[in-house]
């Protein structure tokens, strides 16, 4: 239990050229190269993808379900950035 | 606290999903980490009864898609760690609980594989089993759980559906391949149904798992659903449950079935099964003599690291 653990990397993957690459998981390994042969294993057995990235997990900054609030809300009130905000004749075409 | 725990059952009341670093109840947290390790080590252990015939495979196309379903297995195994680890226990810790016995995984995995049909009925009733279960689970409250099942459950038909051609070829086989067939069936039967847990009368975990939709369905509700299934099931190959009370019964619109011996889910459950020691010997043994390999693993990459930093 003592000993070091492999570290956790998050895994995605383009499932075809044109789309972009999604989160799929995570897996441990002790460094990238494997952490790109372990995605290969656990995440495309069955073609899933065409391409994968693998990053350290430590590396990712998570923004805090706490601070959702500061974060998103400002959004909420911004009506007037939606198409449906503005009040236009029905006889308007291809607007 | 008490509006927090108010504000996290609405979400779930909402059929929202509760994701990581969301505020969750100690319990929950708990309750999930308890029961998204023993899924993984269920799926971890069952890679064991399976792995005996591997070698024993009767053609190439069975051998091939018997390693193909043990190697998801793994993936299964995994899928579920990783969701595990994201409620704050270590992959290490996870594995400690399961080698000290402190863990349980599914009872199915404590009996033996003794011929070559068990790959058939594992498939057919213990993947079916596990799938119906799966489903359910899909739709659960935890975020990474419910991922981690959509992601199983896509996998898990292939499994289910190998199981019952080989029995299906077996029952089109000889006198004594379709004897083979039908004993294999005698032997899982009751085993499968005990899967589902312990009737909800006793069920301790039941009705907070439900409020926290942990669980959508009761024991005895997936139970059911089950045998429901299966009997038309067992008919298409000709082979017969081995429950004497098996009926349908019209009023209710499902079979009745007889009575399951608790006293033997229990003796499992407690570590008496047939093969209680010998599946965690195996994962201790394997555990124990990979060591050298995750140091050595973890040497190359720090030495590697060095060197570049030069």
């Amino acid at each position: 239990m003592n000993k070091k653990e492999w570290p956790i990397w998050e895994v995605f993957v383009r499932s075809k050229n044109g789309l972009e690459h999604r989160h799929v998981g995570s897996l441990h390994a002790a460094d990238a190269e494997m952490a790109m042969e372990n995605a290969r294993d656990v995440y495309t057995r069955r073609s899933e993808g065409v391409s994968i990235w693998v990053v350290e997990s430590k590396h990712i900054l998570a923004s805090n379900p706490e601070n959702s609030g500061e974060l998103f809300e400002p959004a909420k009130d911004k009506v007037y950035r939606h198409p449906t905000f503005y009040d236009l004749p029905e006889e308007l075409k291809h607007m | 606290m008490q509006s927090q725990e108010a504000a996290f059952q609405a979400k779930i009341d909402a059929g929202q999903n509760i994701e990581p670093k969301d505020w969750m109840p100690e319990k929950y947290r708990k309750t999930h980490i308890r029961q998204i390790s023993q899924h993984a080590h269920s799926e971890i252990v069952g890679m064991l009864p399976e792995g005996n015939w591997i070698t024993r495979a009767p053609s190439l196309r069975r051998k091939v898609a018997l390693l193909a379903k043990v190697q998801d297995e793994a993936g299964h195994g995994l899928y579920l760690y990783s969701a595990a680890e994201t409620l704050g226990i270590s992959r290490d810790e996870l594995f400690e609980q399961l080698h000290s016995g402190k863990a349980k995984y599914s009872s199915i995995f404590n009996y033996p594989t003794l011929s070559w049909a068990d790959m058939g009925a594992i498939g057919w009733l213990v993947d079916g089993a596990a799938i119906i279960n799966q489903v359910m689970l899909t739709r659960t409250s935890y975020g990474p759980y419910a991922r981690a099942m959509v992601r199983i459950c896509k996998e898990e038909s292939f499994h289910q559906r190998q199981g019952y051609e080989i029995m299906l070829t077996l029952c089109e086989g000889t006198e004594v391949q379709k004897q083979l067939a039908q004993d294999s069936l005698n032997r899982w039967w009751w085993p499968s149904l005990m899967m589902f847990g312990p009737p909800d009368a006793v069920s301790t975990h039941t009705e907070q798992s439900m409020k926290w939709r942990i669980k959508l369905k009761s024991n005895d509700e997936l139970r059911q659903q089950f045998v429901d299934i299966t009997v038309p099931q067992a008919e298409i190959l000709g082979l017969t449950i081995p429950d004497p009370d098996l009926k349908w019964n019209e009023e209710r619109g499902h079979y009745d079935f007889g009575e399951i011996d608790w006293d033997e889910f229990w003796q499992v459950v407690k570590g008496n099964g047939p093969c209680n020691r010998e599946r965690l010997s195996a994962r201790n043994e394997a555990w124990d003599n990979g060591a050298w390999v995750r140091e050595a693993a973890i040497a190359h990459a720090d030495k590697k690291k060095s060197t570049q930093n030069v």
